[in-house]
Order: structure tokens, then sequence, then C-alpha cells
């Protein structure tokens, strides 16, 4: 049976259509602008008369950044960081909460306590930049002169997300194990053959986090990293902004056939792109398995 | 549990234990006399579980728990110049005189009130906006355009503190310091709104103290608004069309749907939400306060983690630490606080 809008609900849903749009469009606007204003001419950037689309088109900028060195070995560092933290991160996890989803886990409560408070607690900046301080001492001691390989292993895991993947694998009928089991499983090939396929909108949602926490990472890499060429790129950008457009003279700014900002504006572009990409895909399995991992408890 | 049982169970014993997953292993393992006999059993049986364990709980020790004892430095001081807490001397509570009541007082009580108002004006006005949203989402049938409205305001959440920072500052402050340099697009608009001077948007609105808590919250809501209505939206599309039915047939107009409707399915998740967002109050993103802050603006900017990473450099990790304890264990009584409430109210324990 239809039935006419009442008036108070149609001008609710007016209000939704009209607010969500703008809101949409608010969230979209910063990124379009970045982008109008890599590939616009000097004069329009240089005194902000760029609104919304980009005016005398030029790719001075995008290909200033693109012969830039220093800019892509940034950029492999942060593919590097993110890649092998991802890994990381995620196969660690997988590990510990697989074991913490079994109720024959003896000490179990201790072992999740000992998890859940650090989220309860948390040591604070500065004793934790001591502490990597010495974790950084003890990776040279043993020969490991990467501080990649120390903001992989040693930043980057995250109790929640540890919860969501117990949760997950917790939610799994028990039945499927011992069958398995009978069958001559061994218990990592439970986890592998049976849990994880059957965890995979939680496991894509846990992956996507961490991969994205690892990509836009920052204070810790300029805190830890002291050597320029192994900064990852969002350290690179920050200190761009910093040194060449903050604090720099005008005199040299006015020499390049571009505007300095488009630079920043066309390596924003370049960062955010690897994003945009692969954005599409996991979006609708992160819903879902922030769903899954809220309802359980 | 009786005697009698307990020795069935054990006479029963003799014959199982061939199965990893034999069912009564547990009961046997909750009655067994020799306690320790029962763990180094357990030990052995599913030594493969514990071994996994191992690289989660040594990261955990290393680098999260070990920095708890770092934090001691703050009843210590620094007598030898030495780099290691442990090799300071321990005096007590004088570092927490000088900075709660001695010369350093002003800088820490601003920046815990600059903490606390921050948060609280994130709660104020940040946390009701995902539940309006996602209110309207529901209202859009259009299961394609949702989606499209849906990608791109969950969007932002996706992006790194330092690019929306830089964003936050190119479009407000322009470039700033070059030499007839115009404000930046979002400052022309608020010009022409009338919200701001024209001489304060020249000048730069990220350089004025009394603009950065506006600042800062309006980011944090265009940058976590959309993402936070998903658990709302879950709530809200969860609810039955016929409840709608029922309420149009006993002629409630929209106000009164989503009194009686909607507002009791989503009640236990707002809740929830408004928990855990208590429970963070002292907690808030230092990154973000660190990228978007200003030399002009640390009289509203300047916050506990901050204020921490500065007297790390000018002072010592002595007195760094003082406002970092004060703020954990605040905070850890908060999130214990709002837990327990959580627990009378929605009888679901959050953590």
């Amino acid at each position: 049976m239809k039935r006419r809008l009442e008036i108070s609900e149609l001008i609710f849903k007016i209000l939704a259509y009209f607010f969500l749009t703008v809101f949409a469009l608010c969230c979209l606007y910063p990124f379009i602008y970045a982008i109008s204003s890599a590939i616009s001419g000097k004069y329009y950037v240089d005194t902000n008369r760029i609104i919304l689309l980009p005016k005398e088109i030029q790719f001075l900028a995008f290909k200033a950044v693109f012969e830039n060195n220093s800019f892509w070995s940034n950029y492999a560092n942060t593919l590097f960081l993110t890649f092998f933290g991802t890994i990381f991160s995620l196969v660690t996890s997988i590990l510990g909460g697989y074991a913490l989803s079994k109720k024959r886990l003896l000490f179990r409560r201790v072992f999740n306590f000992f998890l859940v408070f650090t989220m309860w607690f948390s040591a604070g900046v500065v004793p934790q930049f001591l502490n990597y301080v010495a974790t950084q001492r003890v990776f040279r001691d043993i020969g490991i002169y990467d501080d990649k390989w120390m903001i992989v292993i040693a930043m980057g895991m995250n109790a929640m997300n540890i919860v969501l993947l117990r949760n997950a694998f917790e939610s799994v009928p028990s039945e499927i194990e011992e069958a398995a089991i009978v069958d001559g499983a061994t218990e990592f090939q439970v986890l592998t053959k049976v849990y994880v396929p059957m965890s995979k909108s939680t496991i894509a949602t846990v992956g996507l986090f961490f991969g994205i926490s690892r990509w836009n990472g920052y204070f810790w890499a300029r805190m830890m990293i002291r050597n320029p060429n192994e900064w990852p790129l969002q350290v690179y950008i920050r200190n761009y902004l910093e040194n060449n457009i903050w604090n720099s003279d005008a005199d040299t700014i006015f020499n390049n056939p571009y505007a300095e900002t488009s630079i920043v504006y066309a390596m924003v572009v370049c960062a955010i792109i690897p994003i945009l990409i692969i954005y599409p895909y996991i979006q609708k399995y992160f819903a879902k398995g922030v769903n899954l991992g809220g309802v359980k408890e | 549990m009786e005697k009698k049982i307990i020795d069935d169970y054990l006479k029963y014993d003799s014959d199982a234990g061939r199965y990893v997953m034999d069912p009564e292993q547990e009961v046997r393992d909750r009655v067994e006399k020799d306690y320790w006999k029962m763990v180094l059993r357990n030990l052995v049986r599913d030594w493969r579980l514990y071994l996994m364990l191992v690289p989660m709980l040594f990261i955990f020790l290393c680098w999260r728990y070990l920095p708890m004892y770092e934090l001691l430095a703050s009843f210590k001081v620094n007598l030898t110049g030495t780099n290691r807490v442990a090799e300071m001397e321990f005096v007590g509570f004088s570092n927490f005189y000088e900075v709660m009541f001695g010369s350093r007082r002003m800088m820490f009580w601003q920046a815990f009130r600059n903490t606390f108002v921050l948060s609280a004006y994130g709660l104020l006005f940040g946390f009701p906006v995902p539940i309006i949203l996602a209110l309207f989402f529901n209202e859009i049938k259009s299961n394609a355009y949702r989606s499209v409205l849906q990608v791109f305001t969950y969007l932002p959440r996706f992006i790194s503190t330092v690019i929306i920072t830089t964003l936050v500052w190119m479009l407000l402050s322009g470039k700033g310091i070059v030499p007839g340099a115009t404000p930046g697009v979002i400052s022309k608009l608020l010009v022409n709104l009338g919200l701001i001077s024209q001489e304060t948007a020249i000048r730069g609105v990220m350089y004025h103290a009394e603009y950065f808590r506006a600042v800062y919250i309006i980011q944090g809501i265009w940058e976590g608004a959309g993402y936070g209505s998903i658990v709302y939206f879950a709530a809200v599309i969860a609810i039955s069309p016929t409840n709608y039915e029922a309420a149009q047939m006993d002629g409630a107009g929209k106000m009164q749907q989503l009194r009686y409707v909607v507002l009791p399915a989503m009640l236990s998740t707002i809740v929830i939400m408004l928990i855990v967002r208590i429970g963070a109050l002292l907690s808030i993103g230092y990154e973000t306060v660190l990228l978007l802050r200003h030399n002009n603006t640390y009289v509203t900017a300047q916050v506990i983690s901050t204020l921490a990473i500065d007297w790390k450099d000018e002072a010592n990790v002595n007195l760094a630490t003082v406002p970092e304890m004060v703020n954990n264990i605040t905070s850890m009584l908060l999130v214990i606080g709002a837990n327990m409430i959580s627990r009378r109210v929605t009888e679901t324990s959050l953590y």
C-alpha cells in the first residue's frame, strides 16, 4: 500500500538530501582544489584565485615533482613501510588473535587483560620516545642500521585490531575446527585453511586499518629517522612545507615558471592516489567488518 | 562440584586423551587436582597455540609495557647526565610539585585546560554529527546515490594527518608570508560571510589563537563524521519497515517517528559510543595538534602531549613525563569509570 508522504517526512527527506550532498561535496572539495591548484598557472595560484576549476592549465609542477629524486626515494620508503609493516602487523595479530580466541588456552583472561590494559593506559609520547631510542640502540647493536625495520617491528600494533580479529575467530563454529582436526589438520592448517578464509572480511578490514596507518604514519618516523633519505613521504611533504614554503625568501620563489605551492599540491595528489585506487575495492569490506566487530561482545 | 562427579570423570580419563579436541578435556582440566600438572600437560598439548601468542606478547611487552617503566622518570632526577631512566636518582614527588604548583604551573594548567576544553568541545559538537548523518543516510532510498555519498564522506578518514593539515593551512591561510598574497579560499568565504574580519584573513586565520579550537574541531568533524556514521547507520537500517508503517498508521509525523521508533533502536549504540568518547576525553590526537599549531597559537593549542614533547627538548625528560603521568592516570580513571557506567546502563562491558 503506497501512501502519501506527510509534510514533516517530506521536509526531513529534502533536508537529508540537501545536507548530505553538501557534506559530501565538502569532503571532496579540498582534494579537487588540490588537483586544480597543482595544474594551474603561477599567477592564479600565487594570488589564490583558484576556486574550484584549474585556470591556465599546465603540468610544470607535476613535472618538477616527477623529476625530484628525493621525493621518489621517500615514496619508495613509504611503500616499503606500508608493505612490510602491514604484513608484519597483520600476521602477528592474526596469530595472537587466533590463540586468544581459543577457550582451551590457559590464562586466557590474563593474556586478554595484558592486551586490553594498553587501551586503558598508554605510557605517553615521551616515555615511548625514550623506549624507541633504547630500541634503536639495541637494533644497532645487533646489526640492523636501517631504521625502517625498527618502525616495522616496534610500531603500529593495535590492541583494538587484535580484539576485532579475536571476535571474528570466536564466531567461527567450533564444529568446523573439530572436523578439520579429525581429518588430520595441524593447528596451523586449521588457522590458514579454515579460520582465515572464514574471517576474510574482518581480516580485510584490519589489514586496511594497518595499511592506512602505515601509509599515513608521520610523527614517529620524524622523531626516529635522522637520515632524510630514509624518511617516508609524509615527513618529506611536511618538511617541504616548513622549509620551502613557510620559511623561504620571496625572491627565490618567484624564479620558477610554476607556483611554489603547486609543488606541494602536486605532492599531495601523488601521496593520496594509491589510497584512492584501493579505496573503492575495500570500502564495502570495511563497512561490513566494522559492523561484525562491533556487534559481537 | 561434588566428589562423586570428579571421580566419575577421573575414571573416564583412562581411555580419553587420544583426541586433541576431547570434549571432556575441559572438564577434566577444571577438576584436576594437581594444578601444575594440568598446566604442563596443556602447554605440551597446545604448544603451537602458545607459540602463536609469543610474537604478539613480545611486541606488547617491549613497546607498550616497557615505556610504562620509562614513565617512572617523573619520580626521578637526572644527576649524572645519563639517558637511562634506571640510573637516575629517585626523588619522589618533587617533579610533580614543581610542575603543578611551582615555576611551571602556568604552562601545565594551561595545557591541561586546553586538552580538556578541546576534547569537551569535540564531544559536544562532534558527537551528534555522525548520528544525524546516519539518520539522513537512511532517508536516501536510492542505493546507488547513497553509496556514492558514503564513499565521499568516508574518504577523509583515510587521508593522512599531514595531508589534511597541509590542506587546512593552505585553504585557510594561503601562503601567508608571501608579499601581496591574498588569503586562502575558505578564509575569503568566511570574510564574505562576515565571520572573520578582512584583516584577520590577510594575516592568516591559523596564526590567531582564538580560532584554533574552531579549526581543530571542524577539521575533526570533517575528517571523522562520515566514517563515524557507519556504526549508527547499521543500527538504523536494522529497524524493520513495519515499525515505521505502524507509527504512520497511528498518525505519527517524522519527529514522532524519530522519537519513538528510531531513537529506541539506536539508544544502546549511542550510549556505548558516548561512553567510549567520555573515556577518551583526555587522550587527544597530538599529531593533529602538533601539525596545526603555530608559535602564536600556543595559548589555546598547547595540550598535554605537545607540552611534554616541548619540555623533552627544552627542559628534561623528568619534567616532561610529569604531565603525561597526570594525564594518563586521569584518563585511566575516566575509562574505568565509563566502563563501570556502561556495565550498569547497557549490561555490556566495553573491554
